[in-house]
Formats: C-alpha cells, structure tokens, sequence
C-alpha cells in the first residue's frame, strides 16, 4: 500500500510540475502564479468530486451510481436557468462570485438533500430502481431547464449556456480561497468518520448490529456530499462522468475496502487525470479537444461496461 | 434476558405483529418457527432495532430498545442478514476484524488483532484468511459472519433463515457451530428457522407464531406435534420420534 500510495504522489508531482513550467515563456514570476491558482482550482475540484463519489458509493452500497449520474448536474443547471430567467442575466452578472457561488452552494444543498433522499428511500438498495429514479428525475430537471430557457431571452441564454459546460480551462479563480475553505472542511469532516463508513459499506444490518445504523450517517454523509459536489460545479461547471472514472480507478488500484487508503488514492487519482489531462490537452495538444469530452467520454463507456456487466 | 411486552406491529393498517410477549431467557438456542407472513422476521428485525418500535417495549436484560445507544447495544447484541453479500473483495480476516468494531471505533489494539486469530482459528478458517469472501462457498461464508459474530462477544446472537441457500453439510455445520457457541449456556441465539426438523434437532426452545400471535411456545418435544402441524402450518404432516427426537415426515 506504501509503495502504491508513494508512486501516485510522484505521479501527481510530475504532473503539477509539467502543468506549471511546459511552455511557460517570459516572466516566471507572473506564470508561475497565474498557473498555480488555476492548478489549485484543479486539485480542489479533484479532490471534492472524488471524496464526494466514494462516500456516495458508500452509504448507496454500489459501485456505479454517483451524484451526478443521479441527477446532480441537470440540478444545477435548473438552478442556474431559473436563477437567470428570475433575476434576468445582468443582475446575474452583476452578482459577485462568491456570492453566486455561496448562494448557489446553499441552494444546491438543500436541493440536493431531497434530491438524495428521494433516491435513496426509492431504491432501497436496489440498483436498477435507484437508477431509473435518477434518469427520471434528470430528464424532468432538463425539461424544467429546457422550459426556463425558452421563456428567457436569447441574450440571457447564451449567459446559462456559458455555464452549463465544464470548463476545465477557463476556471473561477476567484472563488478559490472561498471554495478551498468549504471543501476541505467538508473533507475534514469525511476523513473523521472514515471508520464509520467502513462499517457503512456492510450493508443495513451489519452496521446496525456492530452500533452503527446507518440512516444516522446517511443523513450526515449527504450534507457532505452535497457541499462537496456543489462546490466543484460552481467551479468548473458540470462533470458527469468524472467521479465514476476516478473511483472504478482506484477501486481497480487498490485492493483494500478501508476508506483510510480508499479516499487518499482517488484524491489523487483525481489530480493525476485532471492536471496530467490538462497539461496534455492545453499544452501538448494546444486545446484541440476539451479535456472534459475526453473524460466524459471515456467515463461514460466504464458506465456502460459497469451496468453491462452488473446486469449478467 | 430478552423481555417483549406487548408488541404490536402494523404495516399499512395491517397488522403483522399482535400483542406479542414473551421473556427469552439467556443460555440455549431459540428457534422461531410459522408459516410464511407469520410476523418471525418482524420480531426479530424488532428486537435487533432494524425496525422502529410502534406499540409495546422490548428490554434486552437491562436495556430498553429505542432508548439506548447503538453503540452499547452492539456489545449486548450481534445481528446476522439473510443476505451474505457483502462489499467485494473484503478477505475474511477484514470482516470478521469489523466484528471487534463496537470495542475498538475502528483501531484495533493487539488484543483485538488477537481475537480475530483466535476466532480464525477456532472456526477453522485461519487458511482461508486472506481469501476474498465473494470466492467462498455460502458454507464458508456463512462461517465466516459467525466468527464475526463470535468477536463481537455480544450475548445475544439474531439470525434470520441462516440456512436459506445452504446444502445439508454446510447447515449442520452451522447448527452445530451455533449449538457450540450457546455451550455453557453464556449466549443466546434466537434464529428464525423453515425446517421444524432443524428447530426440534438443535433448539432448546421453539416458538411458534401464526397470523402476528405466539401459538406454541416450549421444549422441542411438546411443540412439534402433528397437531402443530395441522393447525399451524396447515398441511396434514406426521410426526413420529427417531431416537428419541420428533422428526417431521416430509
């Protein structure tokens, strides 16, 4: 485990270092700083969307679903587009980011908190219900979010349409001690009750029996998840297949079932494929494709090989 | 002891469960036997504060269901699911480790590492350790969640149609197993069980319930009678004695 744990750090170091200096050119000072907010915005949205996914793999007990695929992102969006047909686009624009990003975190949570509690008593543990709640409410939020955006007109749009891809290279750096602060808080208090969900991931009856029921985390857990996702989307927009991509990765790399070597390796995992990835797509490929669609694209197809494969 | 007192259990209007009590004294095996719906599984999922309480109390020795941490009652009370499908890849020294969690909160000592090798040992699973659970056999697997259950040190022991999915060897195993772990009547398993002849085999008690009521309660011997059967279970079954043991004829 050491020796895994070592080389993914090394890993991730090569990848920050290449981000920071391949094809910096004139004053160091000045790129060097530009560059490292950007990559502290990476690393961060890494670290929240990872955490976030295993512990909701965790306390559903599966391995396919995660917050966005259940409807997380068309939440958003949702949000977003009645946000500006409501207030209309300039006095959207005129919003400080922090306060867009505190509002839209807090709305999002208690939105997210139904949200998840609707899944969750709906499926029961049952996979194929869960999935189908998440795709039915998705496509209601879309429908609403289509809805808004045909009543709003085509110049506020195209502000909602700015924020409804993820942009993995135009970050909000603004917002970035303030989404640093919540997350690792968030984080603080997930690694806290890492023994708790260990015994979690055992199923309802097993927790309960060794003192740990399991709708006493879940409710925590959900909070939890919910800031951390919020956060990373107020950064960098919607990612539907990134949680799924980093945890089927690290489920693959480590052995283990204990959250102590689970949530460190897919935090960095989750750093490995956003900076390497961002390094190879915005200097070695000169932003020819998006990092985003790759990793949409290849997340999506471990999606369709986990369901395939859960439903032999 | 594990004092129930008039517990009732509706779901949608319907009850399931009808001003059941009945005092389970520490030490034996105590089989809980009826037809389909009869309201066993309730009772248990009642008694191991899986379902909420509606009417009545349950007291296990000196604590109350509902009101008593989760985390004291871990160690008062093991509890064992139908379904033995558990988290992947777990090895079987993890799970039955997660048994010593009430003690440990997830930082096991040298005594707790300890009991885990005991246990291993004692349950003939110490070559199997670093196996991945989902490559037993259910007979292997249903040994390891006892081992678990026998690290946890609790008093009490519920389980649910243990022998559901489980050939012949592998349920006399665990009777057997079960039989071991009351020896010396310091624990109690109460198990909800479809095969009277497992009950009358292996129970000191068997207790029987129909439509939410308790409708035979006693020794093996006193309660698996063709009557029992007849009026029960519903379907004219014999019952006649091998080696001084009631057997079912099938």
């Amino acid at each position: 485990m050491r020796v895994r744990f070592i080389l993914l750090t090394i890993a991730l170091s090569l990848c920050c270092a290449a981000y920071l200096s391949i094809g910096a050119r004139g004053d160091w000072g000045f790129v060097l700083s530009f560059r490292a907010q950007k990559l502290a915005a990476l690393l961060l949205v890494g670290f929240s969307l990872s955490w976030a996914t295993v512990v909701f793999q965790t306390i559903t007990g599966n391995r396919i679903l995660t917050p966005s695929i259940m409807g997380f992102d068309a939440l958003y969006l949702l949000l977003l587009s009645a946000l500006v047909w409501s207030i209309g686009a300039q006095a959207y624009q005129a919003l400080s980011a922090q306060v867009l990003m505190t509002a839209s975190a807090a709305l999002l949570c208690g939105a997210a908190l139904i949200l998840f509690k609707t899944v969750l008593r709906a499926g029961r543990g049952n996979l194929m219900q869960m999935i189908l709640t998440g795709v039915v409410l998705s496509v209601l939020f879309r429908s609403l979010t289509a809805y808004f955006q045909r009543v709003i007109d085509p110049n506020e749009y195209a502000v909602v349409q700015a924020a409804s891809f993820a942009r993995f290279s135009n970050v909000d750096t603004s917002l970035l001690l303030l989404a640093a602060v919540l997350s690792l808080g968030a984080g603080l208090a997930v690694w806290r009750i890492r023994h708790r969900l260990d015994v979690t991931s055992l199923g309802p009856v097993l927790s309960a029996s060794l003192g740990e029921p399991p709708r006493r985390v879940q409710w925590q857990v959900l909070i939890l998840i919910s800031v951390l996702v919020s956060i990373s989307t107020a950064l960098v927009g919607p990612v539907a297949f990134f949680g799924l991509l980093v945890t089927s990765l690290t489920y693959l790399v480590t052995p283990s079932c204990r959250h102590s070597e689970i949530l460190p390796t897919a935090a960095l995992i989750a750093g490995i494929i956003l900076v390497g990835g961002q390094t190879l797509m915005e200097r070695v490929l000169d932003l020819s494709t998006p990092l985003s669609v790759v990793v949409e694209f290849i997340g999506g197809l471990i999606f369709l090989f986990l369901l395939l494969r859960s439903l032999r | 002891m594990i004092d129930i007192q008039d517990v009732t259990y509706k779901i949608a209007g319907q009850p399931i469960l009808q001003d059941v009590s009945l005092q389970l004294d520490k030490g034996g095996i105590i089989a809980l036997i009826g037809p389909n719906g009869a309201g066993k599984s309730t009772l248990l999922s009642l008694v191991a504060r899986l379902l909420p309480l509606q009417t009545g109390t349950i007291r296990v020795d000196d604590l109350q269901i509902g009101q008593t941490v989760d985390t004291v009652l871990a160690k008062k009370l093991g509890i064992l699911p139908q379904e033995l499908t558990v988290a992947s890849r777990l090895t079987i020294r993890d799970l039955v480790g997660f048994g010593r969690y009430p003690y440990h909160k997830g930082r096991p000592s040298a005594d707790d590492h300890d009991r885990v090798d005991t246990a291993l040992h004692l349950f003939d699973l110490s070559d199997l350790a670093e196996r991945q659970l989902e490559t037993l056999s259910g007979g292997q697997r249903q040994r390891a969640f006892v081992a678990m259950a026998y690290v946890q040190d609790t008093d009490y022991l519920l389980l649910d149609e243990p022998l559901n999915n489980l050939d012949i060897a592998a349920s006399r195993a665990l009777m057997t197993l079960l039989r071991d772990l009351t020896a010396g009547r310091k624990r109690t398993v109460v198990i909800v069980l479809h095969d009277i002849n497992y009950a009358a085999a292996y129970a000191d008690r068997i207790i029987a319930l129909k439509a939410g009521r308790v409708v035979a309660d006693g020794a093996p011997d006193a309660v698996v009678t063709a009557a029992l059967l007849r009026d029960v279970f519903e379907t004219p079954a014999n019952v006649t004695t091998v080696a001084r043991r009631q057997v079912v004829l099938v």
